[in-house]
């Protein structure tokens, strides 16, 4: 395998709390190459964002291995970036939107004119500049949603994380923030993590899109993208082969909500 | 990207502000002059040995402390208090930060902090005066001694509430630990902060007199002692009026400074109920 970049071996998660004992993931296996778009979907509460978190480093798994560029992952790797579902309570309300996405900038080596320019860059990419001095909680849901990228975007990861984060935009905004994606990831070649619930989203993004069974989770199916590398909102969405692989995704995702499909034991 | 910023003020919302500030001023002023009024008109029909009319109480606040009571007396006063406040607010935010962020720490401390924080202060004024002798340290001491409680156990409250969120995000973003304290924990903190400040201030006044009251000779608390015991009734009062004037002027300041500090989470109440 050339130049494998992630490694999730065997993760298992199981939760414990004072109520009881929830298995939110079974056993997931998978890898991804640098440079990879990958997409992942699954029903509603299948450990998506349990999956994102142990990659992230902010949970540990109870078994299994998650690897970066070969090293185990014990603590949040520094060249990622983690774009969260709760966007709200992600963004300090307490500081501007522009503070917002310079914090993490703060301790870089950076002269304070590339940072600036880093925050202005990222903010005109999601169409905040506008917005820079207000508070985000003057701000739309999906406004929220766009500073908590713009905050990943500036931060410059080698790899970024992203959980459903255009679940509260509207739709004309969700077509520029998808081309921001695919722009991100072709010119400066970040190697990108997506997980959403929108099926166009996923084939219309994605190089692979990875389909989650219902919990406790494993991988139902790693579907390879063959659509070309130019991607185009209206083009790619009406061509036959698009249509093939969204119906396709469709399908293996109704099959995970009924628990159809049955894991091979390994 | 059509979704507009809701705007914090527009020029007609200004001049209502203004408005509304008068009025405030005046519902602030007419409740205490009414007061005065009643008390003036009850005091000349029924004259009371130890309690006079408003105006010989004025005339001694005149006299007793404008002029150099008021350097003897009220600054040594109000500079204790001031540093006893400071103190309490610095120990109480740094201790309870440390304890709030630190969990074993927190499970050890708590119920000792609730059992000190359950003691009435005042039982513990003659036993520090004796064992630290009556100097201004000590009585900073009693003051901070009383004060500290309320901000600490808040603290330690708003700083272990700290949104799991929040605190993943600086995790992921390797927030270094000053930028941690500084941009996520105290600011997370601040709205129980100031819970605590506020009912610090009020512990700390009284102890101010009390600790004036045992083997002093200046401060405001001594001056109203030796009145009361001395039988001169309309300075005491005046002594008293002095005191209410010190915790109006507290109050304001508190008011002014938390406006400030906690100005975005009034903004997120505001847009919560609208
Ligand atoms: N902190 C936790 N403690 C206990 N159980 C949890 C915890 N977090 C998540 N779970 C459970 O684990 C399972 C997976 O949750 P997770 O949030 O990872 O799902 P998801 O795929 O991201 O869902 P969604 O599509 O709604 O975002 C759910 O059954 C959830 O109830
Ligand atoms: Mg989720």
């Amino acid at each position: 395998m050339p130049d494998t970049l992630l490694e999730v071996e065997n993760l298992k998660k199981v939760y414990e709390s004072s109520t009881g004992v929830v298995e939110a993931i079974g056993d997931i296996s998978f890898t991804m190459r640098r440079g990879e778009l990958v997409c992942i979907v699954g029903p509603s509460g299948c450990g998506k964002t349990t999956l994102l978190k142990c990659i992230a480093g902010l949970l540990a798994p109870t078994s299994g291995r998650i690897e970066l560029d070969g090293v185990g992952v014990t603590s949040p790797p520094p060249s990622m970036a983690l774009v969260f579902q709760e966007y709200g309570r992600s963004l300090y309300p307490w500081l501007t939107v522009r503070a917002n996405v310079e914090l993490p900038l703060r301790h870089t080596a950076l002269a304070k004119d590339d940072r600036a320019r880093l925050v202005d860059d990222a903010l005109r990419a999601v169409g905040l500049d506008h917005a820079a001095g207000s508070y985000p909680w003057q701000l739309s849901g999906g406004m929220q949603q766009r500073v908590a990228i713009a905050r990943a975007v500036a931060y410059q990861p080698e790899v970024l994380i992203m959980d459903e984060p255009f679940a509260a935009v509207d739709a004309q905004t969700r077509a520029d923030l998808e081309d921001l994606v695919r722009t991100l990831h072709r010119e400066r070649g970040m190697s990108i993590l997506f997980v959403t619930h929108d099926i166009d989203e996923s084939v219309y993004l994605g190089e692979r899109v990875i389909v989650l069974s219902k919990s406790p989770t494993w991988v139902q199916e790693d579907l390879p993208i063959d659509l070309a590398p130019e991607r185009d909102q209206i083009a790619t969405r009406a061509l036959p082969r698009f249509t093939e692989l969204r119906t396709h995704v469709y399908e293996q995702i109704q099959r995970a909500k009924r628990g159809e499909a049955v894991r091979p034991s390994a | 990207m059509t979704a507009a910023i809701r705007t914090a003020a527009t020029p007609r919302r200004v001049a209502a502000g203004w408005r509304r500030v008068l009025e405030s001023i005046w519902f602030a002023v007419g409740f205490p002059l009414l007061l005065l009024v009643v008390w003036g008109i009850w005091a000349t029909v029924a004259p009371q040995k130890f309690f006079p009319d408003p105006v010989t109480i004025i005339r001694a606040f005149v006299d007793t402390w404008i002029g150099p009571a008021f350097v003897e007396d009220v600054l040594p006063s109000l500079a204790r208090l001031g540093v006893g406040i400071v103190l309490s607010i610095v120990v109480g935010v740094a201790a309870g930060t440390v304890i709030g962020l630190v969990r074993w720490m927190r499970e050890l401390l708590e119920p000792t902090l609730e059992f000190f924080r359950a003691i009435p202060p005042p039982v513990l004024v003659p036993i520090l005066m004796l064992i630290f002798g009556p100097q201004d340290a000590t009585r900073v001491l009693v003051i901070v001694a009383g004060a500290v409680w309320p901000v600490l156990l808040n603290t330690i409250e708003g700083v272990r509430s700290t949104d799991s969120v929040m605190t993943e995000t600086a995790r992921s973003y390797a927030l270094t630990f000053g930028e941690r304290i500084r941009f996520l924990v105290l600011p997370a903190a601040s709205p129980r902060i100031m819970a605590g400040v506020r009912q610090s201030l009020s512990v700390a006044l009284i102890l101010m007199v009390i600790s004036e009251m045992f083997n002093n000779s200046e401060g405001l608390g001594y001056r109203i002692t030796y009145f009361q015991t001395n039988y001169l009734i309309a300075q005491m009062w005046s002594g008293i009026l002095l005191l209410g004037l010190v915790g109006v002027l507290l109050a304001a300041i508190f008011g002014f400074v938390e406006r400030r500090v906690l100005a975005w989470y009034h903004g997120i109440k505001e847009v919560e109920r609208a």
